[in-house]
């Protein structure tokens, strides 16, 4: 797909760069000259809306990081002063709160759209397991972010995290220390935290690089989910990509700022407006809202399982449910990508969509409020076993039993067949 | 060079690579390792601060909360009733059977005495962190009259001991002494 570079140097002073660094031949062969599926829809403009939500997270956090002091005394204070005393203060980390749910819920559209149209499948595995890295690397950084309002939910889901490893047995309980630096969360924690928050999102960078790079070798899936063959296949990403990926990235913009202008704690929690205090757990606990699905998969494993005890069943249930999407190339058996031609698949997968907001929602709640009849607990395990089941016997299975609808020809082909009607 | 390709002795130069090697991975962790131990509690966070409680106008049915090691540590005087229902309950209904007293033998069972201070079985004395994932429990809640764990749902009774819900543990009994009657020093 990537094809031999199509850069030419005009000017005299392009040309003298060029025998010297070929950067422009570089991001014209990757941003103008590339070419795309011209058949992809807006769905795939979530690449180009996530690698803008990088960007914006980290120029809004090195601002607030000038504001901000990483110390258990002030923190909570010098939080306040930026909503109360810097200028403009309350935009920047306004931006960048909602501007972590934002980068998930565009994470989110993004990863489902690779699911339903097995973006993940062969040649593009490496690419979806950077994919993989970025997202549980985004899931460190949200998660020590949190932390540094140093709020009671700060205070209390940094203690309920760091915790999760004291399940591990022999181990467990000097990694955490190792982790907090203390016997409880303190501000050892705090600071390595700002230091760790400062870092992630310069790595996400890189292994962004990797995936976009890893993109262009393999070229982009589409919604027919078979390889572009000709240039009669594919556009060039300047100016259809790009354009398609402005729109849409001003359209996302519209939706973030209605959150930050008039919901702007909306997505958050109020308890974290009170100060930190280690005598007093809140009456009830609740990660932000992207982790909830992963939160309601901990407590739906409340019994032991063999010589596994419950906490640590429920820690390796909520890291497998993240681990079994990187081996998602390999469990799927289908020869066929795109969930278009997949009748069976179709109802396995939004199933599975409904089933993840649904456990969303089970993180949610208490454990023992009652749902439909039923105990919210009850419904978590049912929900925790079909999203281990699509991956685990689903998916491996329906590659053998499933009969799939044709395939086109080509993109050109499915294209004017489709406009031929 | 050309007897190369022949499986031939170790030479000087296999010899120089490998000690070279092996010098090179014990220097990087070496190197490592103060990287790696800085993350662990300073000197002092691990300087054994121990604290002085005086409990003399802590009446049964009572309890203070002190900080000890950055963790709260409750000590409750117990009302008769409280002490009669820790007693009364069988070893073998216990989820975790054994006393995680640091003043008694690790493999103490979880009987009321050995949960409660040595010669004052009114006296609990312990850390009030959830062993499930840390979260502080409610005092006198839930079904057993003890604790309860708010974040998720965990049932401590009047000795402290887990009785439903994820926790594995009973709640530990910290190291502590009496100096008189009514003072304790905890660490």
């Amino acid at each position: 797909m990537s094809g031999h570079s199509t850069y030419v140097p005009k000017t005299a002073i392009g040309k003298w760069f060029e025998a010297r660094l070929p950067v422009v031949r570089l991001l014209h062969d990757t941003a103008v000259s590339y070419p795309t599926p011209r058949n992809l829809n807006a769905l795939w403009t979530f690449g180009g809306i996530l690698a803008m939500m990088l960007v914006v997270q980290i120029v809004t956090g090195v601002v607030l990081a000038m504001h901000y002091a990483a110390d258990s005394r002030v923190a909570f204070h010098s939080v306040e002063s930026i909503m109360r005393d810097v200028n403009w203060g309350w935009l920047i980390r306004y931006l960048h709160a909602n501007g972590a749910s934002m980068f998930f819920i565009a994470v989110y559209v993004h990863i489902f759209r690779g699911l339903y149209y097995g973006s993940y499948k062969p040649p593009r595995e490496i690419l979806w397991i950077l994919g993989v890295i970025i997202y549980l690397l985004m899931m460190a950084a949200a998660f020590m972010g949190y932390v540094l309002p140093w709020g009671q939910m700060s205070f209390w889901g940094a203690t309920v995290i760091t915790n999760f490893f004291t399940a591990l047995p022999f181990v467990g309980q000097p990694i955490q220390t190792l982790l907090i630096g203390g016997f409880s969360v303190d501000n050892a924690t705090l600071n390595r935290f700002f230091s760790l928050h400062y870092l992630l999102p310069f790595l996400i960078a890189g292994v962004v690089v990797l995936h976009v790079w890893a993109l262009h070798v393999v070229g982009q899936n589409n919604p027919l989910g078979i390889e572009a063959k000709s240039d009669k296949d594919t556009v060039p990403f300047t100016p259809y990509a790009t354009s398609k990926d402005v729109l849409w990235i001003v359209l996302f913009m519209i939706f973030y700022g209605w959150f930050v202008f008039y919901q702007p704690n909306f997505l958050g929690h109020p308890d974290n407006y009170i100060e930190a205090n280690p005598l007093s757990t809140p009456a009830h606990i609740v990660p932000e809202w992207y982790f909830l699905p992963f939160y309601a998969i901990l407590r739906a494993i409340d019994f032991n399982i063999g010589p596994i005890d419950s906490k640590l069943g429920g820690v390796l249930a909520m890291f497998g449910a993240i681990a079994v999407l990187a081996f998602l190339p390999w469990l799927d058996t289908s020869k066929v990508r795109s969930g278009r031609f997949r009748p069976i698949f179709k109802v396995a997968f939004w199933l599975f969509g409904l089933n993840a907001l649904f456990l969303g929602f089970l993180g949610s709640v208490k454990t023992d409020d009652i749902i439909l009849g039923a105990q919210a607990v009850v419904w978590a395990k049912l929900s925790t076993f079909y999203y281990f089941a699509y991956f685990l016997v689903i998916l491996p299975v329906l590659g053998y039993i499933e009969k799939p609808k044709p395939l086109p020809i080509s993109i050109n082909d499915a294209i004017l067949a489709k406009s031929a009607h | 060079m050309a007897e190369s390709d022949t499986p031939a002795e170790p030479t000087r130069r296999d010899f120089l690579l490998h000690a070279a090697g092996a010098f090179g991975v014990v220097g990087v962790a070496a190197a490592a390792w103060p990287f790696i131990d800085q993350m662990n509690p300073d000197a002092s966070t691990r300087a054994l601060a121990s604290v002085e409680v005086d409990i003399a106008a802590v009446q049964p049915g009572q309890a203070i909360t002190i900080m000890w090691r950055g963790k709260p540590v409750v000590i409750r005087n117990r009302t008769e009733k409280e002490v009669e229902e820790g007693k009364t309950v069988k070893l073998e209904e216990l989820k975790d059977p054994l006393a995680r007293n640091a003043n008694a033998d690790a493999s103490a069972d979880a009987s009321d005495a050995n949960r409660a201070a040595a010669g004052k079985e009114n006296i609990l004395v312990m850390t009030k962190v959830c062993t499930h994932l840390g979260c502080i429990p409610l005092d006198e809640s839930g079904e057993f009259g003890g604790w309860f764990c708010p974040c998720h749902g965990s049932v401590y009774d009047t000795a402290g001991r887990i009785r439903k819900g994820p926790a594995p543990e009973n709640l530990p009994i910290p190291p502590y002494a009496f100096l008189s009657d009514t003072k304790i020093r905890i660490g």
